[in-house]
């Protein structure tokens, strides 16, 4: 399918989020669109997929015909399917019931049926997925594949993917990567809407740059990656030299700790972390990692095995203890579990202080605020609520939330879903805090990340857990191999 | 006692549950969509009381029945509008409506106190009454006994095995994603919640013209059963199978305690009749049990064949309610 922009404005009140886009993707290609956060491709592929109307004067044209569509069951008529970055699906239903949903049929569906088309169709894209099962139980990157199948099954013949590697292991992108080389074979079209340049570099035929809602440009293969960083932000950034910390005092150590939760059993953890260390946590979405953070964080009581913080026993302690011993735990859930939503940023900040009496200092407040917001460069004012700033800026607050002085920084996926600049600036907070003596134990299901920023890595794999390598030894190549359970048995950090 | 009384017991539990039952399965329809009709218990008192007003003064049953469905579905209509047009919340205005109908009632019924008035008589099923057991449990019924076995059975379906009754879940869960799939949110929300209120409604008349015949007022007895009634939706985790056997439950648990009543005589009266709305707490608790850590815990220590027994086991009673219930859908 051929699909052409023409001259798209879009504005939301004062806000001109696409400026005069003339875009053509002709069809059979996977054309990548690039920005960083807030740059207007939401917006556009939220044009292009029926959510929101454009600008009148805008078209879009689909093999050469103009056409107006009024909701995305319009636009999915049209051939035109959108994997939403959050999978729009039915966690709690069976996988048929997912497939079978909106799906056109008769008024009693014929399960039976449904079940044999869903297993061809599986088959013949090699997934695995068992229609009987229920969403609820797959990883994000197995629901993205149920979301490939219905629409295929739909008829979709023009693919929209929003950022569709966040919060996917390296294995199940290699997967959607080689199932959308097949589409333009057989003339279906692919628009991959992303911020992260491999990505974008491995798998796109032609890329276009957004920023601040304008077309850059675009560009063919052979792709600079300079040039993509310059196009999006209109200047060099450069993620710096690598830093390793010096090598303090034991602040965390780990003594035979066991841990199980109803899925899983991690046996016989020993690790010491030290003052100003970074240490990243690699693996597969609920290998054990979690299980771990959360442990580390006293979310979790071990079943066995001592945990000391500074020499102190805090194993069996609450959080409450783990955390006036100077632990702290960011969650990757920002707004479900970090962060309260309908609460202004001035309110977080006063709740995070030591209570001063009953009643709030709302002066006192909104100067703090002030100050934390200009020193952590937050896009938003002290009274804007947490859940209308960007995904970067609840970030960015919740590290201006965090206490002063820290033994322990615990962060799950801490740059999940954020553009290269926030990452920077996240990192550079961080190892601020390493200069103070703080720990960070953090995980990503970014190898590269995990490279860049730790000094060492603990990887897991079902339950198994490596002896902690050093980044500088290691490669992505290595790392991957683990995760995906391979050469175990040459680093010898089998235990259980 | 003989196996005849025990029979006739049970078959009285059915007939006394019905309205009960046509609360839960409207309460069921309407929260599956995401619209929590809070305002249950005054319908069921302001539907008994109009059911009866028009069906003793046209002297046709099957218009109070009407009636009935009518008042339910105007007061439901008042909840959607509130709740999806308004924006207002569900809660609030659910409660107010309670109240407000609940003295409706009262006010409005007072010409039909104790009035004698039309009453459903029993219409045995030829041939199928004379099963043994079964015929007299299930098919010497009233007709509005006969018609709560049917909704039963008719809500079931729809909702787990028609394509629409498919969307009505999606749309209860994530509104945004049955959105893209196609479904008129607010509309079906308008459209279940007001048919929803219709069975409510429902309930009121099967009192009042079938098994507790009559007006009475404040002494009707009537109040109290809408609360227990959205408990026992809660209780069947949204699926009209569970929640008609929560109703029954309920049902058997109060002829217990007026069965027991002569024989337990150390025990005194009021703490029978109190018993059974405790024991569907406990219920409620046993039945939700596998959302407990301690409960993950456990499983996770027992061995491999037995612990995918009981995991499969407490998936299939957890109920977790649709994830939107009570959130306004708003298209992005």
């Amino acid at each position: 399918m051929n699909v052409e922009f023409k001259n798209v404005n879009k504005h939301f009140g004062n806000v001109h989020a696409n400026k005069n886009i003339n875009l053509t993707i002709p069809s059979g290609s996977i054309q990548g669109i690039l920005g960083e956060n807030g740059a207007g491709k939401s917006t556009l592929m939220k044009v292009l997929s029926g959510f929101i109307h454009a600008d009148s004067g805008s078209e879009i044209l689909l093999d050469g015909k103009s056409v107006i569509m009024n909701s995305p069951a319009d636009a999915i008529k049209h051939g035109i399917g959108m994997l939403h970055q959050d999978p729009l699906d039915f966690p709690p239903m069976k996988i048929l019931d997912n497939f079978l949903l909106g799906m056109p049929s008769s008024f009693f569906p014929n399960r039976k049926e449904a079940t044999q088309d869903f297993n061809l169709l599986a088959t013949e894209y090699g997934f695995s997925l068992d229609p009987e099962n229920y969403v609820d139980s797959l990883t994000v990157g197995e629901r993205q594949q149920l979301e490939i199948m219905r629409l295929l099954f739909l008829g979709v013949r023009l693919f929209i993917l929003d950022e569709p590697t966040t919060g996917i292991s390296t294995a199940q992108k290699e997967k959607l990567f080689a199932t959308l080389r097949k589409f333009p074979e057989q003339a279906m079209t692919v628009i991959f809407v992303s911020h992260k340049l491999e990505d974008v570099e491995s798998l796109c035929d032609r890329v276009a740059v957004l920023r601040a809602g304008e077309l850059v440009g675009e560009l063919t293969p052979p792709y600079q990656t300079k040039k993509f960083v310059e196009m999006m932000f209109g200047k060099e950034v450069t993620l710096g030299e690598r830093q390793s910390a010096p090598v303090g005092e034991t602040v965390l150590s780990l003594n035979d700790v066991s841990l199980e939760d109803a899925r899983l059993k991690i046996k016989n953890i020993n690790v010491e972390i030290r003052e100003g260390e970074v240490i990243g946590l690699a693996g597969m979405e609920g290998s054990g990692q979690n299980l771990f953070m959360r442990a580390c964080a006293g979310l979790v009581r071990p079943v066995g095995g001592k945990i000391q913080l500074k020499g102190q026993d805090l194993s069996g302690k609450s959080y409450h203890v783990f955390k006036k011993n100077g632990v702290s735990f960011l969650p990757a859930a920002r707004l479900e579990e970090a962060l309260v939503p309908g609460l202004t940023l001035t309110d977080h900040f006063v709740l995070a202080e030591e209570p001063r009496g009953i009643f709030i200092d709302r002066v006192a407040g909104q100067t703090l605020a002030e100050e934390r917001i200009k020193s952590f460069n937050i896009r938003g004012a002290p009274l804007s609520p947490v859940e209308s700033l960007s995904g970067g800026n609840q970030q960015r607050a919740e590290l201006a939330l965090l206490q002063n002085p820290l033994s322990l920084i615990l962060l799950e996926h801490p740059t999940r879903g954020l553009d290269i600049e926030s990452v920077i600036y996240i990192w550079g907070k961080l190892k601020e805090r390493c200069k103070q003596n703080a720990s960070i134990i953090f995980m990503s299901s970014d190898l590269e990340e995990i490279l860049q920023y730790s000094d060492r890595v603990l990887v897991f794999f079902s339950g198994k857990i490596s002896q902690p390598m050093n980044a500088n030894k290691t490669s992505v190549e290595e790392l991957g191999e683990l995760i995906g359970g391979k050469g175990w048995a040459e680093i010898g950090g089998e235990h259980a | 006692m003989t196996q005849e009384t025990i029979l006739i017991g049970l078959a009285g539990i059915l007939a006394a549950s019905a309205p009960i039952v046509f609360a839960v399965l409207g309460e069921t329809l309407s929260e599956r969509a995401g619209v929590i009709n809070l305002s249950m218990n005054g319908t069921i008192l302001l539907s008994a009381m109009g059911g009866f007003a028009v069906a003793y003064t046209t002297n046709n049953i099957v218009l109070g029945f009407l009636a009935g469905m009518l008042i339910g579905a105007l007061v439901a209509l008042i909840v959607a509008f509130a709740s999806i047009t308004l924006n207002q919340s569900q809660v609030a205005v659910g409660f107010v409506l309670a109240l407000t109908c609940r003295d409706l009632s009262y006010f409005l019924g007072n010409p039909y106190m104790g009035v004698p008035g039309p009453r459903l008589q029993a219409i045995p099923i030829p041939v199928l009454s004379d099963i043994p057991i079964l015929g007299a449990l299930f098919f010497r019924q009233d007709a509005i006994t006969y018609t709560s076995f049917m909704a039963i059975i008719l809500t079931w379906v729809w909702i787990y095995r028609t394509r629409p009754g498919l969307m009505l879940q999606g749309i209860g869960e994530k509104p945004a994603a049955a959105y893209i799939r196609g479904a008129n949110v607010n509309l079906m929300r308008y459209v279940y919640t007001v048919i929803g209120g219709a069975l409510i409604g429902l309930a009121g008349p099967a009192f009042s013209l079938a098994s507790r015949a009559g007006w009475m007022g404040t002494i009707s007895g009537l109040d109290g059963f809408g609360w227990i009634a959205l408990s026992i939706t809660i209780f069947g985790g949204w699926n009209p199978a569970r929640a008609a056997f929560g109703a029954y439950l309920f049902g058997f648990l109060q002829w217990l305690g007026l069965v027991l009543q002569p024989v337990l005589t150390q025990v005194p009266s009021q703490v029978l009749q109190v018993a059974p709305f405790p024991l569907m707490i406990l219920t409620l608790l046993l039945v939700n049990i596998g959302n407990a850590e301690w409960v993950e815990r456990t499983l996770a220590a027992m061995p491999e064949s037995t612990r995918k027994f009981f995991a499969k086991l407490l998936r299939a009673m957890r109920a977790s309610p649709p994830a939107a219930l009570g959130v306004p859908f708003e298209r992005d």
